[in-house]
């Protein structure tokens, strides 16, 4: 079963009497429902072509928060062989919101990094909804130093709605961790590749994406603040999250604009949730592809060129 | 010539003008309720003469009370481009902006000098929370990297007070950039072997404290400075429990194992010289008060007799000094 955004509400009306349609057929052999059912199709897939031609920047929140888009262990199982998850921070605890370890892709070995929101309510309990605590970025520390005593490329996928707000994840120092670990990512000499996936949220988000190339996904957004929080604290009023959305300039069309992203890599038509298979593969391409640009670099011109990269963000802006 | 003729008649203005009285005479401290005198408060660094609450400094009169004889020389910080995003709230961000600089005389949120404390040349850097929440966007990440590079080139340590809310959200993901982009500065600065100090100030939250805030090698908070990733209200909406008694406050950061030294104000200075001289491998700084060290001709005494000073200071040394004696 299909689940639908609100904005979709009509399109499901549409399938969803294509559905019926074809269900009574199946039942009474004698019915002809074919061309009724295809005119449907027809109509729906119009629609669908339509509503995500131009997706405002609320609405790519949505889709990007899609529970049915694929995480990051879909990407891992499907892009990745031998991958052999690492556990732990060796300090406290094993974050699952961090999914992490060695694998191969394309048959060379690398490392890589996640944050995974599950899909079910125990694993997004499990996963805290991909909202990692210090552990996870420590944990994730610790991954980046693996990558770079063994020259393994570091590939990120980022998916979190942001670092986890809680009491023990601030006593443990959240903000010492996230720190730190954007700290080792410019730190090392092997290629960092990021793809955002999903949602880019803030500070959470930007440890695992300060890398030499960051790819988003079509109708993946990365943001300072959620659009919800921007509108409580900037209009005083959550329910202005479309004009945040909109303000914050958060799509992967707008950040490609500015230049703080690298690449985009289109999705399936409605969003990745409806061909995940293609929209995985697509990432597969792009992270390939991205890798081999690094192939023959030395340490100190890979950790050279991220430097300048993020030096570099200080004179970016719209044109006027 | 008698006093008759003499007499000037009243101006109308004179008559209807009223008396000026200036405002902000008395504050009213926060904490304790005190109603505190602005020169007494000032000259306590902004900090209660009754309860020892610390109120918010301006960079200015920060590095003033910091430098000695309050001389230090501003670096200048490249403004970045105005309003990246064409962002609009309720106001438009340049309109925020041009507000924030009538209201604060100040560019921008960072102000950066170098100058020298307890004659130790130094590179400071202080964040202005009354300049849009001290907010970190495209300026105070130049502001942060102009401050390492001034102290790579001139081979000095840098003391940074941080009082910010978090990023600032009108220049969107480009200030969500200064995160690795601050890092990179601070980079700049361990690799050339220089001490970087910071001094965690009221408040200190968000991408601010997820970055260079928390990347010092000496980690100084001022008391009672609320200092976090998510604010306290965040949590208490996210775990739906109160929180206890001082939480995210500098205190109890230290308790957790997050910052080296919870200082008072009015220590500050002393703690910073006697830390850097140590770092530096350098001897004690001359205890007492110290001239100012340019316009006046040295005056040459044993580095060992602090007390000379008290009485040696040529009168103009005290006309320089503004605040503090």
């Amino acid at each position: 079963m299909t689940n639908y955004l609100d904005f979709e509400k009509t399109l499901a009306e549409i399938e969803g009497k294509a559905e019926e349609l074809r269900a009574i057929a199946r039942q009474n052999d004698a019915m002809d429902v074919d061309s009724e059912a295809g005119a449907l199709d027809v109509k729906a897939a119009n629609m669908l072509a339509d509503l995500y031609k131009n997706l405002t920047p609320w609405r790519k929140c949505q889709v990007a928060r899609h529970p049915d888009r694929p995480h990051c262990s879909d990407y891992i199982s499907a892009l990745f062989t031998d991958f052999t998850p690492l556990a732990g921070d060796r300090n406290y605890a094993e974050d699952l919101a961090v999914m992490g370890g060695l694998a191969r892709l394309d048959g060379r070995p690398v490392v890589v990094l996640g944050q995974e929101k599950g899909n079910d309510t125990k694993s997004r309990i499990e996963r805290n909804f991909g909202m990692a605590r210090p552990e996870g970025y420590r944990k994730a520390y610790r991954l980046m130093d693996l990558a770079d005593r063994f020259g393994l490329p570091l590939v990120a996928l980022v998916d979190t709605p942001g670092a986890y707000p809680g009491k023990g994840a601030e006593e443990r120092g959240q903000s010492e961790a996230i720190a730190r670990a954007t700290e080792k990512s410019l730190q090392i000499g092997v290629p960092v590749v990021s793809v955002i996936v999903g949602e880019g949220g803030s500070g959470g988000a930007v440890a695992f994406a300060t890398a030499d190339r960051v790819i988003m996904l079509e109708h993946s957004v990365y943001s300072v603040i959620s659009p919800e929080g921007c509108a409580s604290i900037l209009w005083k009023d959550p329910d202005k999250m479309r004009e945040a959305a909109e303000a914050l300039r958060l799509t992967a069309q707008d950040l490609k604009k500015l230049g703080v992203i690298d690449r985009i890599v289109s999705e399936p038509l409605g969003g990745a949730h409806r061909d995940r298979k293609a929209a995985v593969d697509a990432v597969g391409v792009a992270l390939t592809e991205a890798l081999k640009e690094f192939d023959g670099k030395d340490a100190g011109t890979l950790i050279a060129s991220r430097r300048q990269k993020f030096l570099d963000m200080g004179a970016k802006g719209l044109a006027a | 010539m008698n006093w008759i003729t003499n007499y000037v008649r009243p101006k109308i203005n004179s008559l209807f003008s009223r008396r000026e009285t200036p405002e902000n005479l008395w504050q009213k401290c926060d904490e304790c309720g005190t109603m505190l005198f602005h020169r007494e408060l000032a000259q306590n660094l902004n900090v209660c003469t009754n309860c020892g609450h610390h109120m918010a400094i301006r960079p200015r009169d920060r590095f003033t009370a910091l430098f000695d004889g309050g001389i230090f020389a501003e670096v200048k910080v490249p403004a970045p481009i105005a309003d990246p995003l064409h962002f609009r709230d309720q106001k438009k961000y340049p309109d925020r902006l041009r507000a924030a600089q009538r209201a604060t005389g100040e560019a921008e949120a960072m102000l950066v000098a170098t100058g020298e404390i307890g004659r130790t040349p130094i590179v400071a850097a202080a964040q202005d929370f009354s300049f849009m929440g001290g907010s970190m966007g495209m300026y105070v990440g130049n502001a942060i990297i102009a401050a390492a590079q001034e102290a790579v080139k001139l081979k000095r340590p840098l003391v940074l007070f941080s009082a910010a809310g978090g990023a600032r959200m009108q220049e969107g993901i480009l200030s969500l950039m200064q995160m690795p982009r601050t890092t990179v500065a601070v980079q700049m600065l361990k690799e050339a072997g220089l001490p970087y100090i910071v001094v965690l100030t009221h408040p200190t939250t968000g991408g601010v404290t997820a970055s260079y805030a928390m990347l010092g090698d000496i980690q100084i908070a001022e008391p009672n400075a609320l200092i976090c990733f998510a604010g306290p209200r965040v949590i208490e909406q996210t775990i739906r429990e109160k929180l206890p008694e001082g939480f995210q406050r500098a205190e109890y950061l230290r308790d957790h194992g997050m910052i080296d030294r919870v200082t008072d104000r009015n220590a500050l200075r002393g703690e910073l010289i006697s830390i850097i001289r140590m770092l530096l491998g350098q001897p004690p700084a001359v205890m007492g008060d110290l001239p100012a060290p340019a316009p006046i001709p040295s005056v040459s005494r044993p580095a060992s007799e602090p007390d000379a000073a008290e009485t040696e200071i040529p009168s103009k040394a005290h006309s320089a000094a503004p605040v503090r004696e």
